[in-house]
């Protein structure tokens, strides 16, 4: 009873910064600026297709690297004295109480024309490259960002697979490949999963990273959002339109993510639907 | 009818974080034997057959199997299968793919996994169920499909970690008819763990007694309960009195104030022995009719008897019987010659054997702390 009365407090919580928030993206997305119905914002926001694509590209990129640096690290971590697993978690979240921002400045000062990357390669005598404001700086702040929402939970799903489980396929037969394959692989993809939605979605609608490290050159959805509201080309019905679009775009890819992974929700709670 | 030895322990020395778990160590088993390893947890049962397994690399000393020596095998080339003590049945799987998993391993035809799988099912009483979920299934049925899985490879040699440990007591017992059954069958050797004697007498053509690393004996279930080496094996299997007597010549021993005739003989002249009287080898009767008397102090009501125990000369005895005694009285008993089992002294004399301490409470204390002690032994041993 008392719980019941709780919630409430949650369902007003959510009407209000959840709900009303959405019906005003939406209702901005199909309205003109004098407030009529229209399509046209909708329509406009197929003339920033390459951006949709640049910025998908790139997010997929990060995930998928993302996805390969992530996968054998967490599944190292698993395989250690558990005292020496907190450690690395802990090594591996250290990053994320530092401020995004800081973080992404960081990597500016690094990879700037003379900043210290390309002073470290001098004394080798080679002459500066230009690392910043490209495409490649982009996905490597993205990874260096997401990179964590990677490994843990993959690392989660991982650890909760029952040793015996493992010993099982052994006993019958299955060599270190054909555990991999058949046992360890699918009993982590609701971990992999969730990691690959929890880097693509916000490596996709991020704008910070590709201003700092991309320059003017590599705009994303991100950032033209963010122009259509704070910026020169001030129209909040296009942005919300766009954001419209972003989140059905991302509602699509999650659910067909979700169609590889046709486990039943009885053995795992990772699953984001 | 002597049988072959399939496997063979010699001189195994295993340790964990320097805990000695089994030391020189040595086990001949034979071919389509039914063995059970017999003790509480902690003794070093379930490390033997994780060593035959190749879960565990002893630290010393070699497994034979068929005459090969396989120590340094890996487990996946072993032609041994393992039920495990929870199953570990594979989640993602249903329950056709878990027991075709080995099948596909070994890369056969589907249609040749499909009538295996069939076959399987069939044995255990599971057909209908290829499409179910793992988590779908009572304990009982995945029970079965464990075995199924197991025997699906036609190993020569099947290990049981103490399988029956979760199943209710009916299900147990219909288990351990239908186990043997199935080891009959296939004509193999099964290899079980347990804790419990009585499955161990009931299902085994041998067993094997150990306590803290060591056998103490090894023998059909009738020799281990008839005959038991020391007081450890005599308390552990059934229930005993173990009393402290000297052996005055062959056949006749001295114990509880008088001399008896009895059936051993070998022994050192006055040498001290221990004397093992089963509960229900003694007859009671009026105090001047019994070789010896004694003062009833308790009596328990447990189904098929009642157990009752008797005080004599300060050793409380436990005595079986159909007929209800009131505490308090004087009872006498009788001893036959054949009811007298005599050991020789041991490390363990002195431990078991007087009732003076026993109650159904402490008894109850005694079996969770073993299965508790159990579950955790499995998880400490990676």
């Amino acid at each position: 009873m008392k719980i019941k009365n709780f919630s409430i407090i949650y369902i007003i919580w959510m009407f209000i910064f959840t709900i009303i928030p959405l019906a005003l993206i939406f209702i901005f997305a199909f309205t003109d600026k004098s407030g009529n119905f229209t399509l046209e914002n909708i329509l406009n926001v197929g003339r920033y297709s390459n951006v949709f694509l640049l910025s998908i590209g790139l997010g997929a990129i990060s995930t998928i690297i993302c996805l390969i640096l992530g996968y054998p690290l967490a599944y190292i971590i698993s395989k250690i004295s558990s005292s020496k697993q907190n450690i690395v978690i802990m090594l591996i979240m250290l990053p994320m109480w530092i401020n995004f921002l800081l973080r992404t400045y960081a990597w500016m000062t690094i990879l700037e024309n003379n900043g210290l990357l390309n002073k470290f390669l001098s004394i080798f005598g080679i002459k500066p490259i230009s690392f910043i404001n490209t495409s490649g700086a982009v996905v490597l702040g993205m990874i260096y960002n997401f990179l964590p929402y990677m490994i843990l939970p993959i690392y989660a799903a991982i650890v909760k697979i029952d040793k015996r489980i493992v010993e099982a396929a052994q006993d019958l037969g299955a060599g270190k490949r054909n555990v991999f394959l058949k046992v360890l692989a699918p009993l982590s993809l609701p971990g992999v999963i969730s990691g690959i939605t929890m880097v693509f979605v916000p490596a996709v609608s991020t704008f910070i990273i590709s201003k700092m490290l991309g320059g003017g050159s590599n705009i994303l959805i991100g950032d033209l959002i963010e122009m259509q509201f704070l910026g020169s080309t001030y129209n909040p019905n296009l942005g919300s339109a766009i954001s419209f679009v972003l989140m059905v775009l991302i509602f699509i890819s999650i659910g067909i993510m979700n169609q590889f992974d046709d486990s039943d929700e009885n053995f795992d709670g990772v699953k984001l639907k | 009818m002597k049988k072959d030895t399939i496997i063979s322990l010699k001189n195994i020395t295993v340790s964990f974080n320097g805990n000695t778990i089994l030391k020189n160590l040595n086990l001949d088993i034979k071919n389509k034997d039914f063995v059970t390893l017999l003790g509480s947890s902690g003794c070093g049962k379930t490390t033997i057959l994780r060593i035959i397994a190749g879960f565990v690399q002893p630290d010393s000393g070699s497994i034979f199997f068929a005459g090969k020596d396989v120590t340094k095998l890996p487990a996946h080339k072993r032609e041994v299968n393992t039920i495990f003590q929870n199953y570990a049945l594979f989640p993602h799987l249903n329950v056709y793919e878990n027991i075709a998993f080995g099948m596909r391993i070994q890369k056969k035809t589907e249609a040749e996994i499909k009538n295996k799988v069939q076959e399987m099912l069939k044995m255990v009483s599971l057909s209908g169920f290829e499409k179910r979920n793992i988590a779908n299934l009572s304990g009982g049925q995945q029970q079965r499909v464990a075995i199924a899985r197991a025997l699906v490879n036609n190993p020569k040699v099947l290990l049981l970690d103490e399988p029956l440990g979760a199943l209710d007591l009916k299900l147990r017992k219909d288990m351990q008819v239908e186990l043997k059954k199935i080891q009959q069958k296939m004509g193999i050797t099964f290899i079980f763990v347990t804790h419990d004697q009585e499955e161990a007498l009931s299902m085994s053509d041998t067993v094997i007694v150990m306590d803290n690393g060591n056998i103490q004996q090894i023998g059909s279930p009738q020799d281990i309960y008839n005959e038991p080496t020391n007081a450890f094996v005599a308390d552990f299997i059934g229930e005993s009195n173990i009393i402290d007597g000297i052996m005055h010549d062959d056949y006749l021993v001295e114990f509880a104030g008088r001399k008896f005739k009895c059936l051993d003989a070998g022994f050192a002249k006055d040498e001290k022995v221990d004397v093992v009287i089963r509960p229900e080898d003694i007859e009671v009767t009026s105090p001047e009719n019994g070789h010896i008397s004694g003062t009833v102090t308790s009596v328990t009501f447990i189904g098929v008897h009642y157990e009752i125990i008797v005080d004599i000369d300060g050793f409380k005895w436990m005595i079986q019987s159909t007929d209800s005694q009131k505490p308090g009285d004087v009872i006498g008993l009788i001893l036959q010659p054949d009811d007298i089992h005599i050991m020789k002294k041991s490390e363990h004399s002195g431990e078991y054997g007087d009732y003076s301490a026993f109650s159904d409470e402490m008894y109850e204390i005694y079996e969770e702390n073993l299965l508790y002690d159990c579950s955790c032994n499995v998880s400490e041993k990676k």
